[in-house]
């Protein structure tokens, strides 16, 4: 008999990670980080420029592997040799909001926000089509579903950006400066979107941002500097 | 719709220009290999047709191919002798008809002879030198095509005065004689035959309307002065390809020189070999090359397309699927240029098919185009092949762009 214990499982957790680049000459980017990501979390990390946070995020959303350290995806370690894992990974439990939008310009916000959904080609076309549409919807983009991106305010595109990254249900939204080219009136609505995200639907949001207003609003904040965690 | 074909279409279609250039030369390429290729296998069967259609398919002649042994050699064994006198013997087949009915009792085939005769041909006082052809009319058209190309008359009418004769259209035109007119023949050995004209043969081959004239066996016997002999048998087989072996056969019967038509053309046959083994290299060259501008294009899409990538990678495409879209665009290329260069090359093929070339020495005649499927299916495969591998590679490079390093410096 195994006894359930009233535990949860993190996320994400990184144990003692450290990302170096460079061969000759060594940049450290990110100097043995343990930090876990809980789930229904929003967390802010902020510190001055270039002191490695969106280094931390990258190897957070597996999009880069450790020089030394593990990461662990809901409590089983991420393997490093194999991409096509990380991709998987990727594609069913993370989203990305970048401070650019990144959207395909040559496809419709619909399209856009479709793309993951056909990745995982785990929904019909039609119930694909009805949930891209649901989540624009909600971020208030109904009216701008068939446009493409270069029609589409920033704030547009960074809502669609947000969608898309909301396609296939992920468990973490991990967002790079999300606000960084936006106005107040946009980033306000960003960040109230991200919020309920966390708030309505129990899904944790990583948050990079220099704006500590921003950062003050969120569950837990994180300070970076020189690569290294301070608390 | 599929979303990797989806994303390579929007992919195609962002650089129509250069799409439409590189399949373009993969349709040139493809149309003008179809048309190569037809033109050079048609010509090649034309040509054979031509040697093994107008030409029998063994010809057995009176030479042997050793000199009769002479009868001093049976008798001393061990010197070899030169300067001997030949034996008086008479050239030719003796007992041409016992040979053709004992090859007709196991040859799948026909068998015809044949009396060769030098003689001039007088008409009105003016006269001409001919080759006068002794044949048997019966016989004649199992191995030749001479029934089909003669004028007012046929091979049959050889039979209805007692020296009837067929004139090449030419030689006729040159004396002025025509069908029904009596002339005369002189042999070398100086007799003269009084001959009737039957028939006019027009072959297209100028040498041969201008100097050829045809008689019965008997007649053609008179003017060369020989009898019960003929010169040639002209045998044509069944199975063309078996000709050889039936030759060699024909000879160990009969002890006669047989020659196959595979053998009077070896040089020609093996001249064939080395145009197709041209053909086929430069065949090749033409799609290679296409294949670079397949090749050029994927590459530009790929270096255009560098943040999408990475957008799709941190989405969580994985690197086959990246892949699979770049090779799919060369493949959108490949198979639209081979389509057109099928309906390019089917064009081709007909246009030169139309062309007519005008040659004082030959009747008129059309280039022989020769339409096989394997044609379009051999130029599509090399061409869709170097498409794949023109798409592969830029695509193998472009599915291992490490997505941070794009986000990072798009940010
Ligand atoms: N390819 C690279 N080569 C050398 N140094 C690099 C490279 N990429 C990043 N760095 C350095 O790594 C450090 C961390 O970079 P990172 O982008 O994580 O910082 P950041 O905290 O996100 O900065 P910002 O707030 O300006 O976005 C910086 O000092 C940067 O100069
Ligand atoms: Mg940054």
């Amino acid at each position: 008999m195994t006894i359930q214990l009233p535990v949860t499982t993190p996320l994400i957790e990184l144990r003692h990670v450290t990302k170096t680049i460079g061969d000759g000459v060594e940049t450290t980017l990110v100097r043995d980080i343990s930090m876990k990501i809980e789930p229904g979390e929003f967390v802010a990390i902020t510190g001055p420029s270039g002191s490695g946070k969106s280094s931390l995020l990258y190897l957070l959303g597996l999009l880069d592997v450790p020089t030394s350290g593990q990461v662990l995806m809901q409590g089983r370690p991420v393997p490093a040799d194999s991409e096509t894992e990380r991709a998987r990974l990727r594609l069913k439990l993370l989203g990305f909001v970048f401070q650019f939008h990144f959207l395909l310009v040559e496809f419709s916000a619909l399209t856009n926000v479709m793309l993951p959904m056909r990745a995982l080609g785990e929904r019909s076309e039609r119930a694909m089509k009805d949930r891209a549409m649901k989540l624009l919807t909600s971020l208030g983009l109904e009216a701008h579903a068939h446009k493409l991106p270069g029609q589409l305010s920033g704030g547009q595109r960074q809502r669609v950006a947000i969608a898309r990254a909301l396609a296939n249900e992920p468990q973490v939204i991990l967002a790079d400066e999300p606000t960084g080219n936006l106005d107040s009136a946009s980033s306000e609505q960003v960040l109230a979107v991200l919020r309920q995200l966390v708030d309505e639907t129990k899904r944790s949001v990583v948050m990079v941002t220099h704006d500590l207003a921003l950062a003050a609003r969120a569950d837990r904040h994180v300070r970076i500097v020189d690569g290294r965690l301070i608390d | 719709m599929n979303l990797v074909l989806d994303i390579a279409l929007t992919h195609v279609r962002s650089r129509l220009r250069q799409t439409l250039v590189g399949l373009m030369g993969v349709a040139m390429g493809v149309g003008f290999s179809v048309m190569m290729a037809g033109l050079m296998e048609g010509s090649q069967r034309d040509f054979v047709t031509q040697l093994v259609d107008a030409l029998p398919h063994i010809t057995m002649s009176d030479e042997r191919r050793e000199p009769p042994r002479q009868p001093a050699e049976d008798h001393y064994q061990v010197v070899a002798f030169s300067g001997l006198s030949t034996m008086a013997t008479r050239p030719g087949i003796k007992n041409p008809y016992a040979i053709i009915a004992s090859l007709d009792s196991w040859l799948e085939g026909a068998v015809a002879p044949s009396v060769q005769a030098r003689a001039v041909i007088r008409y009105a006082s003016r006269d001409t030198a001919a080759n006068v052809t002794g044949i048997d009319p019966k016989r004649e058209a199992a191995v030749s095509k001479l029934p089909e190309q003669l004028r007012q008359g046929t091979l049959k009418d050889l039979y209805r005065s007692s020296n009837a004769i067929i004139l090449g259209d030419r030689l006729a035109e040159k004396i002025g004689a025509r069908v029904g007119n009596t002339i005369a023949v002189v042999s070398s050995t100086g007799r003269v035959l009084t001959c009737t004209v039957v028939a006019l043969l027009h072959s297209g081959i100028s040498q041969t309307d201008e100097t050829q004239a045809f008689t019965l066996i008997k007649t053609a016997q008179i003017l060369a002065g020989q009898t019960g002999i003929v010169n040639a048998m002209r045998i044509r087989v069944a199975d063309i390809m078996a000709a050889r072996d039936i030759a060699g056969r024909i000879e160990a019967q009969t002890g006669y020189k047989s020659v196959s038509w595979q053998e009077a053309n070896e040089d020609l046959l093996s001249a064939l070999e080395i145009r197709n083994f041209i053909m086929y290299t430069v065949v090749g060259a033409i799609l290679l090359v296409a294949s670079f501008g397949t090749y050029n294009i994927i590459s530009t899409i790929t270096h255009e397309k560098t943040r999408d990538i990475a957008i799709l990678k941190s989405l969580g495409f994985t690197e086959g699927t990246v892949r699979s879209i770049f090779l799919l665009e060369a493949l959108i290329i490949g198979i639209a240029g081979t389509l057109l260069g099928w309906v390019l090359g089917f064009a081709l093929c007909q246009a030169l098919g139309t062309l007519e070339f005008k040659s004082p020495f030959m009747d008129a005649t059309r280039l022989p185009m020769y339409y096989s499927p394997v044609h379009y299916a051999l130029a599509g495969l090399v061409a869709l092949t170097a498409s794949a591998i023109a798409g592969y590679l830029p695509a193998r490079k472009a599915a291992s762009v490490h997505p941070v390093e794009i986000i990072r410096g798009a940010s």
